[in-house]
């Protein structure tokens, strides 16, 4: 059938199962937009900004598992992007975005709007394509949606000159992709998996390392399966919360800078680490000289350049968590006594038992774990949770009880303030029968606070909980820690009426200062089912805690810090 | 851990960009890029890249990792000893200069002089990189005008 560049692209996301795409049209993505106008095999979603764009989209496609679509314009519009799609990179999530470009004529002309998309955005991408022929379009949006979709998943931009999607031509979408230069190995080395079982077998003080990996992999119910049956404890990254249910006993909790003493003495006892899909940031590794030093290390990864990066391997196992850990129960089920772990594990209870997670609740202010505690255990596994970054995602991080893959949702990589307001705005419109709660920080909800605009018009209400120090709060702890109170540029204390913001644009603000308050304010929330800012004043000196200080040791944590 | 230097060549689809993407990731993760060539493979849609670097094992090992990740590479080959590395020079000397003599240098290493023309001559040389270093080296008495090198190219045995 002949059509212009602009239907195709349009059919093409339809045939790829789109309903949804996120954006802001400029000029030289209109003919994509006219194309837009005309059809109706998926809703637009008009976001106030193109960060918030591709923020959307990546939590639609963290929150729903499918490939998340965002449209924008050239130049700034392509600029604006740009964080987004590094977020999604860092983060490795499946993402398509569409720009425009000015036209072929005028490309390298520094034309009006132009610039060079592909450059730009290549240390950010999986991969990406300037379309430069009306004929290559029905393959490079195929392309695109493999590519994001398959291997260590990622963004792909496909950047399009306007004059190719104003030209008519045949469009045959294909139905099959043949990139004879990609071919991602799902299936892990069976000789390599044999030898990390015996090694399982054998050790004494194993310990699975879980990442985001594993729901990006869709393994989350078989790495539970997996522990279940072996009876070996389990730390989960910030990628990796709501794996195993908070309340599975095996679960230690999570490792790293902010990560709980048990699970850092784990990794710092263990002798056999399990990684699957986790890959030893140095938020988690702390010092590396000093990181797993009793451990070998079984490396289950789908991108070999993650293993050996920055730890020695033992076992390196390229492919899927899924492929790899079935592949590992089948060999182990008739051979494992999870007895054997039994003294390990006390080991592990012991630590648990002296240093807890733990917080001083007051009755004359707010503490923020208190906060996150309370929507837990009034929402708890109804609730999709996002954050932005700062204190407030540690602590989310640490005391929501996360319940299952999919329900937390942070910029775990890249740390990007701003994204946690778009994202639950993806992520409501990707699985509307759950609440989405955005706890956020009164600098990080200022990042991209024009999304209450889209959230009214498209009524998706996000329930956004400030956590409002009026502090820039974790540099503010930094501060205090180890710059001598000096505090550069992070007191907040000029700020918004929050309250007054929110119902500016449509939705609902709350003042909270109480727990009496809070309360009633979540439970109005809730039953109002509108967009809403809750600015809930918190205790102004709160630290995240434990803390490995950066370049430390994992087993030397500040477990508690006391003002001098 | 020793620096350790490698030739590394990759095979990957001759299309726009694709020098870029390889470069880019050189100076993005900060790997050394000593030198690099690319010319497409006849009769193919593909392009080898040789490139030379510099790093220790760990690093060489990422950088083998992350040219291969590369949506548009289709192999990356870590040379070893089993290979031949060829480097090519481009002298200019003034004809003023003892032509003989410039002559028998290029003898010693297989090279010969390419042009010659009013007022200068121009010797080349194709080596390994070492012997094209002595080379050069050598021709320093002859006052050379101008020296142009090529990158290395490699092929396995």
């Amino acid at each position: 059938m002949k059509m212009s560049g602009a239907q195709m692209v349009c059919e093409a996301l339809i045939a790829e199962g789109v309903t949804t795409v996120f954006g802001y049209p400029g000029g030289a993505i209109m003919n994509v937009y006219d194309a837009i106008y005309k059809q109706d095999g998926f809703e637009h979603i008009l976001t106030r900004h193109e960060q918030a764009a591709v923020h959307a989209a990546d939590g639609y496609a963290r929150a729903t598992g499918k490939v998340g679509v965002a449209m924008v314009t050239s130049g700034p519009g392509f600029t604006n992007a740009v964080t987004g799609i590094a977020t999604a990179f860092t983060d490795s999530i499946p993402l398509v975005v569409i720009s425009g470009q000015v036209s072929l004529s005028l490309i390298g002309t520094d034309g009006f709007q132009e610039i060079d998309a592909v450059g730009i955005s290549r240390p950010c991408t999986k991969h990406n394509y300037l379309v430069s022929s009306l004929e290559e379009l029905p393959r490079i949006m195929k392309e695109a949606f493999y590519i994001a979709s398959s291997g260590r998943p990622g963004p792909v931009l496909v950047d399009i000159p306007k004059d190719i999607t104003a030209e008519m031509g045949e469009f045959n979408y294909p139905k099959e992709v043949n990139i004879p230069t990609y071919k991602p190995s799902y299936k892990g080395n069976d000789r390599q998996i044999k030898k990390a079982v015996d090694a399982i077998l054998n050790a004494k003080k194993p310990l699975l390392y879980l990442g985001g990996g594993v729901i990006l992999s869709n393994s989350s119910e078989l790495v539970k399966e997996f522990a279940n049956l072996t009876q070996i404890p389990a730390v989960e990254t910030l990628m990796a919360r709501g794996i195993m249910g908070y309340d599975n006993p095996l679960l230690l909790g999570m490792p790293g800078m902010h990560g709980n003493y048990s699970s850092n003495m784990a990794m710092s006892e263990s002798d056999l680490i399990i990684s699957l899909g986790a890959r030893f940031d140095d938020r988690v590794t702390g010092k590396l000289s000093e990181f797993a030093k009793y451990a070998d290390v079984i490396h289950v990864d789908i991108d070999p350049a993650n293993i050996g990066k920055l730890v020695d391997v033992d076992y390196p196992i390229v492919g899927s968590v899924k492929d790899v850990v079935e592949k590992m129960l089948s060999l182990l089920k008739h051979h494992i006594n999870p007895d054997r772990y039994q003294p390990w594990r006390e080991i592990l209870d012991r630590y648990n038992g002296l240093h807890p997670l733990k917080y001083e609740d007051s009755d004359e202010v707010l503490k923020p774990q208190w906060v996150i505690q309370r929507v837990g255990e009034i929402l708890g596994k109804d609730a999709i949770i996002t954050s932005d970054v700062g204190q407030h995602q540690m602590w989310t991080a640490q005391f929501y009880p996360f319940d299952r893959p999919r329900q937390w949702i942070n910029s775990g990589g890249l740390g990007t303030m701003g994204f946690g307001f778009p994202a639950a705005i993806g992520a409501k419109r990707g699985v509307p029968d759950k609440v989405v709660v955005n706890f956020t920080g009164d600098g990080s909800i200022l990042m991209n606070m024009q999304e209450l605009v889209t959230a009214s018009e498209y009524k998706i209400p996000v329930i956004n909980i400030i956590l409002n120090n009026h502090f820039l709060g974790m540099v503010r702890q930094w501060q205090t820690f180890f710059y001598d109170k000096r505090y550069s540029e992070t007191d907040l204390s000029f700020q918004p009426n929050f309250k007054a913001l929110a119902e500016a644009c449509g939705g609902i603000g709350y003042d909270v200062t109480t727990k009496k308050e809070f309360d009633e304010a979540l439970k109005d929330a809730i039953k109002q089912n509108k967009v809403c800012f809750m600015n809930v004043i918190i205790s102004r000196f709160e630290n995240v805690l434990p803390m490995v200080p950066a370049g430390g040791a994992l087993y030397n944590m500040l477990l508690e810090h006391k003002d001098k | 851990m020793q620096e350790v230097r490698r030739v590394i060549s990759v095979i990957a689809m001759n299309e726009s960009s694709v020098l870029a993407r390889v470069s880019g990731l050189f100076a993005g993760r900060g790997y050394n890029i000593e030198s690099l060539t690319v010319a497409p493979i006849p009769k193919s849609n593909l392009s080898r890249f040789t490139i030379v670097t510099k790093g220790n094992a760990k690093v060489i090992e990422q950088i083998t990792k992350q040219l291969n990740k590369l949506i548009s590479t289709l192999k990356v080959i870590e040379q070893d000893e089993n290979m031949v590395e060829k480097e090519m020079v481009l002298i200019k000397f003034s004809s003023n200069e003892s032509l003989s003599d410039i002559k028998a240098l290029c003898d010693a290493y297989n090279g010969g002089i390419v042009n010659a023309g009013e007022n200068s001559v121009i010797a080349m040389v194709a080596d390994e990189s070492k012997r094209v270093e002595y080379f050069i080296s050598a021709a320093q008495r002859y006052n050379p005008l101008e020296i142009v090198r090529g990158g290395v190219v490699a092929i396995e045995r």
